[in-house]
């Protein structure tokens, strides 16, 4: 039986890293921060990789081996007793701990604790029960007031803007869909207007709740030109499997004519 | 090792005459014995029996689920009749989907993984093993259960309300928890009543845990010392302790919730929100508030449902492995940290919520830390059965399963540890991987060994070996082919709580999803056996010795099952820790906790 369970308990750990490493489970990455993500990420995997390997096939090997043959063998204690397995799971799960914070503290801080670049293109993004809409300043550069109290669903009024009293607020561009021009640092205000949801886009390598109440920063740069799904990842209802967007990556110039047409269908 | 010494000084406290105190008789009328009982075994598997229930419910659920995730399109037979308004002619509505779900989850974790290793198997052991006639309040004790299993049918009859149950996951976050029938179906009665029972779960545990702490400290026999106290009875205490503060949060963090939806208050609930084009009455509350204080008490509940396990595995490794175990009070030492440490890692649940991202690296580095402990832990046991003579009996493989399953599920816990990581994985199918590993299929471990370990002495039957090993290998393989896909789909993206995958880059991963319906089906199915199992033994098992796995704590000193007061009226005197085995020789090679002297 010991057996058994040695080759049943290989077979699991060897098939199921095998598929870890065969194939690239990771779409590709289009933002200027992913690719330490992603090194992140695959740093942990190699030394989780390992120690998930190490300790199944310790536990194969040992099971293999110390079957009750009743044949009157005393037990063995594990070589050294417990101490050195102590000091070596300090030793080398803190080391790896240590490494992993320092590592990865700075991929984190360089995206989510750093301010945007002054030049960002900054979009204002209100998500609610099930869509997502992005604000642009259009040309004066500045963006109308947001109130509360005169969103309109009938009317397309996603931001509750009054454009009648407020100049700021007349040239503002809302669309259902975020363009963003490639290399050029993008800042995002976030605010929902409901529940909670999220901005996820795996491509992009980034992810943020929208959090009711709260208008919170989120910046990042595309380096690809493409179009991929902007997916919300926080619980928010029924149609939460259905709340989506594109994010559409373009030259600067694909976006400037794409800006224009957008201000002039408002 | 096999040293005798005298009890233990200091522990006068706990002698036989004060046992005799607290002696109740034994009840009378079938009431007083079956139902309203307040002896700890019958409350015990009168929790286990609700577990049952409870798991029998949760997995039917998640049946439901993995089915409409395969074949969104198929009606399920009956299913129409059964839920008119969720699953019209059988085919999962979105939001029944969601109902599914948050039932699911909340089932499985406050009355499976909480009831069953904690309350059920605690309650019918943690007395015995420490040599008391009773848990130290056995009216409150009844009280607890009662309390709990009316938490239950209150979550179970929201399934019936009109607009069905609460749809905002086992987390509820706010506002859509807190806002009521704006917000959507499953936000109205249903939601309230998901409330109310969490509430008066929290009322059932805070007492249960008192009664745990109460009985640990105050009511142990003679000689049985801390440190001669079996690892399931020290994981039961530790459990009880982070229980005692988990719930004292959770409890008035629900009723909070509950005031924000029937008397107008606004604690998680900011002003101007906009529902369903109706400014909602409310301001200045918090959605982050609930966030936080659902995971201070969320993060210790893993640890709560998962520490009974290593109590259950740590006993009973050394039994079937016929040596000590590794380093006992390493072991305990672990447990104490990996205790204090839960407390201190509830942000990690919070990387991407708007809090301050500073703090997510403050909460990353205990989250990582918490690892050492527990891989610690992992190595006693790996080093347990390093020279060991292994009997491959149903709880030895099981117990064996949990070491490998704890494992799978505590690595990808180095992932989603990393702020920089969890950025890209975090709600994905990753982290379904990673919970369901650690704390449900660990935990289901833990349970099932207990169960083929204690039976004999639960019901005085023991249970056919030959289909708990069919059920071991079964749902050894099974889990693994459900769970361990869910890692390579949070790799790719794939989103959880989605109750169909519609996006253009997630349709590829549909085929992945139909494996591992295919597999939870049948790993699901494998459960019958288990079930088939239980129930022939409880009715025609054949009879149990009193030690029939040459066993040292005290609950196998007395008769299987034991009598009312658990040791005849004879409190037992304990000269021996529960860790010694691996005597050379061909005689015994164990000592009994209660035997006196030399072996």
């Amino acid at each position: 039986m010991g057996k058994l369970f040695a080759v049943v308990l290989t077979v699991i750990t060897l098939v199921s890293t095998a598929i870890f490493v065969a194939h690239t489970w990771l779409p590709v990455d289009i933002s200027a921060h992913g690719h330490a993500i992603d090194h992140q990420l695959s740093e942990t995997m190699t030394s989780a990789g390992v120690l998930f390997v190490v300790s199944q096939l310790a536990l194969a090997l040992f099971a293999w081996q110390y079957g009750d043959r009743k044949d009157g063998r005393a037990v063995k204690t594990f070589p050294g007793g417990v101490t050195p397995m102590v000091v070596l799971a300090v030793v080398l799960v803190g080391a790896e701990v240590l490494a992993l914070t320092f590592v990865g503290s700075k991929v984190w801080a360089g995206i989510y604790q750093s301010p945007a670049d002054p030049n960002s293109l900054q979009v204002d993004v209100q998500a609610e029960q099930f869509a997502f809409y992005f604000r642009y300043a259009g040309a004066d550069g500045r963006f109308g007031a947001v109130h509360l109290e005169r969103i309109d669903e009938g009317s397309g009024n996603f931001f509750g803007l009054d454009p009648a009293n407020d100049s700021s607020a007349r040239d503002d561009i809302v669309v259902p869909s975020l363009a963003v021009p490639v290399n050029r640092p993008v800042l995002l205000t976030m605010r929902a207007k409901d529940v909670n949801h999220a901005f996820y886009v795996p491509e992009l390598r980034i992810q943020q709740d929208f959090v009711p109440g709260l208008v919170i920063p989120l910046h990042f740069t595309a380096t690809q030109i493409g179009k991929h799904e902007i997916v919300c990842t926080q619980l928010c209802g029924l149609g939460h499997y259905n709340m989506r967007a594109y994010v559409e990556v373009m030259s600067q110039d694909q976006f400037d004519q794409w800006l224009k047409e957008k201000a002039a269908e408002q | 090792m096999s040293r005798a010494s005298e009890p233990a000084a200091g522990h006068e406290r706990a002698t036989a005459a004060k046992i005799g105190e607290l002696k109740h008789a034994p009840p009378q009328t079938f009431l007083r014995k079956h139902v309203f009982s307040v002896d700890h075994k019958v409350i015990g598997k009168q929790y286990l029996d609700l577990a049952l229930v409870a798991v029998g419910t949760g997995m039917v659920l998640s049946w439901l689920m993995r089915f409409h995730l395969a074949w969104p399109e198929t009606p399920i037979a009956g299913l129409g009749k059964l839920a008119p308004n969720g699953a019209a002619g059988g085919v999962i509505t979105p939001e029944y989907y969601l109902q599914l779900m948050t039932m699911h989850g909340t089932i499985m974790v406050f009355f499976v993984l909480t009831t069953a290793p904690f309350a059920g198997f605690g309650n019918y052991f943690l007395p015995i093993q420490v040599g008391a006639e009773d848990m130290a309040f056995p009216r409150i004790n009844m009280m607890s259960f009662w309390v709990t299993l009316v938490a239950f049918l209150v979550l179970v009859a929201s399934l019936f309300v009109a607009e069905g149950p609460a749809l905002s996951g086992w987390t509820a976050y706010a506002p859509l928890s807190a806002v009521g029938k704006d917000a959507g179906p499953g936000q109205g009665l249903g939601q309230t009543l998901w409330a109310v029972s969490i509430t008066l779960f929290c009322v059932a545990q805070l007492l249960g845990s008192l009664n745990f702490i109460t009985t640990t400290l105050d009511l142990r026999t003679k000689g049985m010392s801390l440190v001669r106290m079996p690892f399931s009875t020290w994981a039961w205490f530790i459990t009880s302790v982070i229980g005692l503060i988990a719930f004292a949060v959770l409890m008035p963090a629900c009723i909070l919730l509950i005031l924000d939806r029937v008397a107008g208050t606004s604690f998680f609930i900011p002003a101007g929100l906009v529902i369903s084009d109706r400014l909602q009455p409310h301001a200045g509350g918090s959605p982050l508030l609930w966030q936080h204080l659902f995971w201070f008490f969320g993060h210790p509940e893993v640890y709560i449902a998962i520490l009974p396990g290593f109590g259950i595995v740590s006993h009973i490794l050394p039994v079937f492995a016929r040596k000590p175990l590794l380093g006992p009070r390493v072991l305990i030492g672990c447990l104490i940290s990996i205790a204090f440490l839960s407390y201190t890692v509830w942000g990690h649940h919070m990387f991407l919520s708007g809090m301050n991202p500073f703090s997510a690296t403050l909460f990353s580095v205990p989250t990582l830390v918490i690892t050492i402990p527990a891989t610690i832990v992992t190595l006693l046991w790996i080093g347990t059965i390093y020279g060991a003579k292994l009997r491959f009996t149903t709880p030895a493989l099981f117990c064996l399963g949990f070491v490998s399953v704890f494992v799978s599920g505590g690595i990808s816990g180095f992932f989603l540890a990393q702020p920089s990581i969890d950025t890209y994985l975090h709600a994905t199918y990753f982290v379904v991987a990673h919970f369901h590993f650690v704390m449900g299929v660990a935990a289901m471990f833990g349970i099932f060994a207990a169960t083929y370990f204690w039976a004999p002495k639960m019901f005085g039957r023991m249970m056919n070996e030959t289909l708990g090993k069919w059920h071991f290998w079964l749902t050894f393989i099974g889990v693994y082919c459900v769970f361990m896909p869910m890692h390579y789909l949070g790799l790719a993206g794939n989103v959880r709580r989605y109750s169909a995958f519609t996006d253009d880059y997630l349709k590829p991963m549909i085929p992945l999803h139909r494996f591992i319906t295919i597999a939870a089906l049948f790993t699901g199915a494998a459960q019958l056996i288990f079930l088939y199992n239980l129930i022939r033994t409880r009715l025609w098992g054949p009879r149990a010795p009193d030690n029939p796995w040459e066993a040292t704590s005290l609950e196998w000193s007395t008769t299987s099952p034991p009598p009312h007061d658990n040791f005849g009226g004879h409190p037992p005197v304990v000269y021996h820790g529960p860790n010694e085995y691996g005597g050379p020789g061909a005689g015994t090679d164990y000592v009994m906790q209660a035997s006196p002297g030399e072996r």
